[in-house]
């Protein structure tokens, strides 16, 4: 496979937590990059360390000790007005529990981070609507968040992370509320987000879903313990298995 | 502030939630109503107090006898004390370049009247000219008692506008004669009196001819004074001290009464009484608008944990917001953009319901002590913009913490 550029670097990095007298030591030296148009999964239990990687790729927490690149610029000690203008140009996010603004149409919630750009009105909505076709829910553009099911929330908020053109797809736990053939749907939609170049980052602790990207990084107590690349299958084809044993 | 975008955000927002829109717009508008009702009560009262003192010269001075309380030089005590025409003159002549007018009274209740078949039942005032400013009365028609009248023992009378009501029923009464105690009088004039009804249904004769009608020889009942102007209001209390002390020592002295004697001269000085009025008035504002800054404090309190829960309850939100780059500044600004917004539109209209209800009900209260509630406007809108700044002071706070909330804890805030 043809890899561009690399688009995330992280070299030994660490992270604790202090909750009280105790300092707990979640993740001890993490090193690890990821190029351009890679599906990259993160596995590991809960307490592995998972979630604090990803909210450290995300910029949404800081690391300790290490470095980390994300498209070439290193991102360090960054104040949060630096931090919210990188989470906006670089990174898209897709969250377990959608985290769509309840009082936001479809429409709205997808314009958002178009907003925070600065761009006008009339191309926010027609950059939005581009998006919700894409998931496949145009015609549901003016509903609101809880007016739509589990699939098609997680489906806004897919459109809503690509509405900003980011460089990176973070996905934290993208198909945890979902049901089997919803998951699948959804893994199908952002696997067709990454053959159109998109570099995307799954963390799961489903093993089907891991499956489901082309590479896999298993997390055992703040350590790699393993970072191998699969063979992906296809959503697809997944579905057609699922539905043969019905 | 003038972001279109921005305004776009904040309208669609307030749309979207108008439940918590109303109840902070509530609490607002119920604040600032409450206050300006106040402030109208407070000058409603104000304003009740100072026309009870329209009745009145607010200077004036009388001066009654009554019966002695005390022995005095072998006298006994109980002995009635009777001013006469000496005792006015006196006053007059020492005090001639301190007084502004003077009239000494002689006046009789319940003298029948009569008009072509119409009769009453009225208070009769032997006066001097000088009376109709010593009562604060002015002339609806005709004239007042003056020096040749008094001369001349002359039978005319100026009728109060109620007599003239019940009397005449509106018809003209001018140079019409009434009679009264059975001798005809000639209508010279009607009077109207600031203080109502009740200081309308009288008649003035002159002093002359009313000791003389009544039989009076030259009995008073009473002398009433007003003194010159002074300069400010500290030194005409003073002076009128001054006067009504050194007037009631002259009337002891003359009609034999004890110095300590409290009853038998009585001296009443309006200026004094004024000023506890005055004294009292200056209190109840002060009540008022102490009330008025505990409300304002209330509403800023209020405004400000309706802020907490807002923030609190859009943590999520805001959370979600940072995820997808929004900026600390742009929370802070969304945040107190909405509410400056709602507070501000809220606080006008509790002004103009005050306002209103003010303008339609305030004329309908008409009590002796309330009278024409009114606000000062520019009062009104100083106090709404105190509690938007207040609110968005208090509300900078909660929005700034929110600013600062790690995009990761708020998501995690279920």
């Amino acid at each position: 496979m043809l890899y561009f550029s690399i688009m995330i670097e992280i070299k030994d990095l660490h992270k604790s937590y202090r909750t009280g007298n105790n300092s707990l030591h979640v993740l001890k030296g993490i090193n690890f990059t990821v190029s351009e148009g890679e599906m990259v999964s993160i596995m590991g239990s809960s307490g592995s360390g998972k979630s604090t990687l990803l909210n450290i790729l995300g910029i949404l927490d800081e690391a300790d000790e290490g470095t980390y690149h994300l498209d070439g610029t290193e991102i360090k000690n960054l104040n949060e007005r630096v931090a919210a203008k990188y989470r906006n140009k670089f990174l898209g996010f897709i969250f377990q529990s959608f985290n769509l603004i309840n009082y936001k149409s479809a429409l709205d919630n997808v314009a958002m981070p178009l907003y925070y750009q600065g761009v006008n009105r009339n191309v926010r909505t027609e950059k939005a609507m581009h998006y919700l076709e894409k998931v496949g829910l145009a015609n549901w553009a003016d509903h609101l968040p809880n007016e739509l099911s589990g699939g098609q929330k997680q489906r806004v908020a897919i459109a809503r992370a690509l509405a900003s053109d980011p460089k990176v797809l973070l996905a934290d736990e993208p198909t945890g509320a979902l049901d089997t053939k919803t998951s699948y749907e959804v893994m199908e939609l952002i696997q067709g987000i990454n053959d159109e170049g998109k570099t995307i980052l799954v963390v799961t602790h489903e093993d089907d879903i891991a499956h489901m990207t082309k590479r896999i990084v298993n997390l055992q107590d703040g350590i790699i313990l393993d970072d191998s690349e699969v063979k992906q299958v296809r959503a697809k084809d997944a579905m057609k298995k699922a539905l043969a044993h019905v | 502030m003038f972001n279109l975008e921005r305004w776009q955000e904040i309208f669609e927002t307030i749309r979207k939630n108008k439940l918590r829109t109303f109840l902070t717009g509530l609490s607002v508008a119920s604040g600032i109503f409450i206050l300006v009702i106040l402030l109208a009560i407070g000058q409603g009262m104000q304003n009740g107090i100072s026309s009870e003192f329209e009745n009145d010269a607010a200077n004036r001075i009388s001066v009654w006898a009554n019966v002695t309380s005390e022995e005095y030089k072998g006298m006994n005590p109980g002995r009635r004390i009777q001013l006469d025409n000496q005792d006015y003159a006196l006053a007059e002549a020492k005090n001639r370049d301190k007084l502004e007018y003077k009239s000494g009274v002689y006046s009789n209740w319940g003298v029948m009247t009569s008009y072509k078949g119409e009769t009453g039942s009225y208070r009769v005032e032997g006066v001097r000219g000088d009376y109709q400013f010593l009562e604060n009365e002015s002339l609806v028609a005709g004239r007042y008692i003056n020096q040749s009248d008094l001369e001349g023992y002359e039978k005319v009378t100026v009728l109060g506008n109620r007599v003239y009501q019940d009397l005449f029923k509106g018809k003209n009464a001018i140079g019409e004669y009434l009679t009264m105690a059975g001798v005809k009088f000639k209508i010279v004039g009607i009077y109207t009196d600031p203080g109502g009804e009740r200081e309308e249904t009288r008649m003035f004769i002159p002093l002359t001819t009313a000791q003389r009608v009544f039989n009076a020889g030259d009995k008073l009942r009473s002398l009433v004074f007003t003194l010159k102007p002074e300069e400010n209001f500290e030194d005409a209390v003073a002076a009128s001290e001054a006067f009504s002390q050194q007037l009631e020592n002259d009337l002891k002295t003359r009609h034999t009464v004890a110095p300590t004697d409290e009853r038998a001269i009585n001296v009443n000085n309006s200026l004094e009484n004024a000023k506890r009025f005055y004294d009292l008035m200056d209190m109840i504002r002060w009540f008022f608008w102490g009330v008025g800054i505990c409300t304002i404090i209330a509403g800023v309190v209020g405004v400000s944990n309706i802020m907490l829960i807002i923030v609190k309850e859009r943590t999520k939100e805001i959370g979600i917001r940072k995820a997808i780059g929004a900026q600390p500044l742009s929370i802070i600004g969304m945040i107190l953009h909405e509410s400056v917004f709602v507070t501000a539109i809220a606080g006008f209209i509790g002004l103009i319901f005050g306002l209103l209800l003010i303008e339609f009900v305030g004329p309908l209260i008409e009590t002796n002590f309330i009278s024409n509630p009114s606000v000062d406007f520019g009062v009104a809108v100083t106090t709404v913009i105190i509690l938007v700044v207040a609110g968005a002071v208090a509300g900078f706070f909660p929005a700034y913490r929110a600013s600062n909330i790690k995009p990761i804890v708020a998501l995690r805030d279920e």
